[in-house]
């Protein structure tokens, strides 16, 4: 492997490690302080991808879908949160599992019902259009440059809120105890809405950045889902850091793997989670919450 | 744990399944073989969900297990004879049980959940995208063990009534009551000198060959395997099952299995959009009816 291949496939990785932490950082957050693990989030990435292509095709191009489609989305959050995840709070896990296991047959059937189940193919908007060359043969995008610190700088934004402001303090404060929170006299129910409709926006928003690179086709918030499951796990749940760390890990290990062994590439990231699982249960950023 | 009104029920039930063969009625019998092998799945899966606490994701795969170890055995090998093909096929999902388990164990609560389904998915994507396997089509299952129907679904009849007397005399026994106690409380179990991780395991395991059994059953009676029988889809269904007909009950999710084939069936044929329908039905039997369709009936007697 010649080093500017070795370099783009690093940059590659981290590109793709980049969304992924978009659509696990949601699924960390939202189970850190609502409590609530979400099956449906996969489904927010996949709507997300749908409603950027239906709405590239109809405005013209990638920019207006997502600058129309995040609000649609936020919105969604909302009232999945406000009609069905508020019921949840209380509950046991078997239940959190089922109730957003309908969730996703809910919204697998919307997505066939409204968009079709073809597979589609979003075009990257025209002033990224250009590549930039790394050595002899290898050309990067610009798309995926940009995609990429796009993510990196919504990355440190959500830094930045969750340790500076007041908002960021309530949510570290639900996350490590919400009845003192509420006791406190913080509108938890408000916060727990603003946060769950954050984390789908940030799902669909990677679903819309990636419909360019990976097109848009009906299974994709399933896989999606899973891979941020194994993001969550290694980097510890509840942990923004560590589903940063893990998606890393995930994006450059599953990258690397297609070009190393790509006969085995589907399992490259299990195995790298079954090792975390073996060496520290808890995730490598996760409090002890060991069997 | 079943009232003897309960258990008259049950008797009759099986009785009555028993003599579906007699009517003649093909569709009937696959039918009904479908949710037996359903309530087997089901039943293996409440062990884990309802008496254990382990709430897993992972079953499926063990069902698939023992549904494509069939497939290969009788394609590759000209292997039919079911004296030589169940035990390797059981024995084939109880070791993939016993790795999934032995990682998943290592993670509790929610942490637990993720791991099951992540190995899950790993086995259906492997299958999926393997050439050998047939890929996404799956593979026709050459030689049937039992290509009866009537011998075949006679063998799901009896591999359900002993399922079920096997779950019933294992949770009265004093493993039964550990998994029972860890339920309750792990960390109290684990203070009274019982090696919980090792008990879960052994459970996980146990209802991992069952669900491989069910498999087995199920290739066997259709004659085909694919994919999708591993797919999270099919462990969040069987899931589903055991929450409709209560878990925690082990007829409950017998009951549920027969009650979703039915609705399965009358779905596909009301409306194109079923996978709709069953999803409100999740939905509603998770806010409305936490105890399922067995507690409803308690709750009615009492």
């Amino acid at each position: 492997m010649t080093l500017s291949l070795f370099a783009l496939q690093l940059l590659n990785g981290i590109e793709v490690g980049l969304l992924l932490f978009l659509v696990a950082s949601g699924l960390t957050l939202v189970f850190g302080v609502l409590g609530v693990l979400n099956f449906a989030h996969g489904s927010f990435y996949m709507l997300g991808a749908y409603l950027a292509w239906w709405l590239a095709e109809r405005t013209g191009g990638l920019i207006w879908a997502v600058l129309l489609g995040v609000p649609v989305m936020l919105a969604l959050g909302w009232a999945v949160e406000r009609f069905a995840i508020s019921r949840l709070y209380r509950r046991d896990h078997l239940s959190q599992v089922l109730l957003t296991y309908g969730l996703v047959l809910l919204f697998n059937e919307l997505q066939r019902t409204l968009f079709g189940n073809d597979v589609h193919g979003v075009p990257a908007p025209r002033a990224l259009d250009w590549t930039v060359s790394l050595g002899e043969m290898q050309t990067w995008g610009a798309y995926r440059i940009f995609t990429s610190i796009a993510c990196l700088c919504i990355a440190i934004g959500m830094r930045q809120i969750i340790l500076g402001t007041r908002f960021g303090m309530r949510v570290r404060a639900g996350a490590s105890n919400g009845e003192m929170l509420e006791a406190l006299g913080v509108d938890v129910r408000r916060l727990f809405s603003v946060l769950f409709s954050i984390g789908t926006a940030l799902a669909a928003l990677a679903g819309m950045l990636a419909a360019p690179l990976t097109t848009v086709f009906p299974g994709m918030g399933e896989s999606v889902l899973v891979v941020s499951f194994v993001v969550v796990v290694i980097g510890g749940i509840g942990s923004i850091k560590g589903a940063f760390a893990g998606a890393m890990l995930v994006g450059i290990a599953d990258t690397f793997g297609k070009v190393l062994l790509p006969s085995i590439s589907s399992a490259i990231v299990y195995a790298v989670m079954a090792a975390v699982l073996i060496f520290r249960p808890q995730g490598l950023f996760g409090e002890a919450q060991a069997r | 744990m079943i009232s003897s009104r309960a258990r008259l029920f049950l008797a009759l039930g099986a009785l009555a399944l028993a003599a579906v063969p007699a009517s003649g009625d093909r569709f009937w019998m696959q039918f009904l073989g479908k949710a037996m092998i359903g309530g087997i799945f089901a039943m293996s899966l409440d062990l884990l969900v309802g008496f254990a606490g382990l709430v897993s994701l992972a079953h499926a795969a063990f069902f698939g297990l023992g549904a494509y170890l069939l497939a290969g055995l009788s394609n590759r090998y000209q292997l039919a004879q079911m004296a030589l093909t169940l035990p390797i096929c059981m024995a084939g999902a109880a070791a993939g049980a016993l790795i999934i388990g032995w990682l998943s164990l290592r993670a509790a609560g929610v942490y637990f959940i993720m791991v099951t389904l992540a190995f899950t998915q790993m086995l259906y994507y492997f299958l999926n995208d393997a050439p050998w396997f047939g890929g996404s089509d799956g593979l026709y299952v050459a030689l049937r063990p039992l290509s009866n129907p009537i011998a075949a679904y006679y063998a799901i009849w009896i591999a359900l009534v002993a399922v079920f007397a096997f779950l019933l005399l294992l949770l009265r026994s004093p493993f039964g009551r550990v998994l029972i106690g860890i339920r309750g409380n792990e960390q109290r179990m684990r203070s009274l000198g019982f090696p919980t991780r090792q008990y879960l395991l052994a459970a996980f395991v146990l209802a991992g060959s069952l669900a491989g059994l069910a498999g087995y059953l199920d290739a066997n009676l259709y004659g085909f395997v694919n994919p999708a029988l591993f797919g999270w889809r099919e462990s969040g269904l069987v899931l589903m099952t055991v929450l409709l007909g209560g878990k925690g009950t082990l007829h409950g999710p017998a009951l549920g299995a027969l009650l979703l084939a039915l609705l399965q069936q009358q779905g596909e044929r009301l409306t194109e959009h079923w996978t709709a329908i069953i999803g409100a039905v999740v939905i509603a039997v998770v806010l409305f009816l936490p105890r399922g369709v067995a507690g409803l009936l308690e709750a009615r007697r009492a």
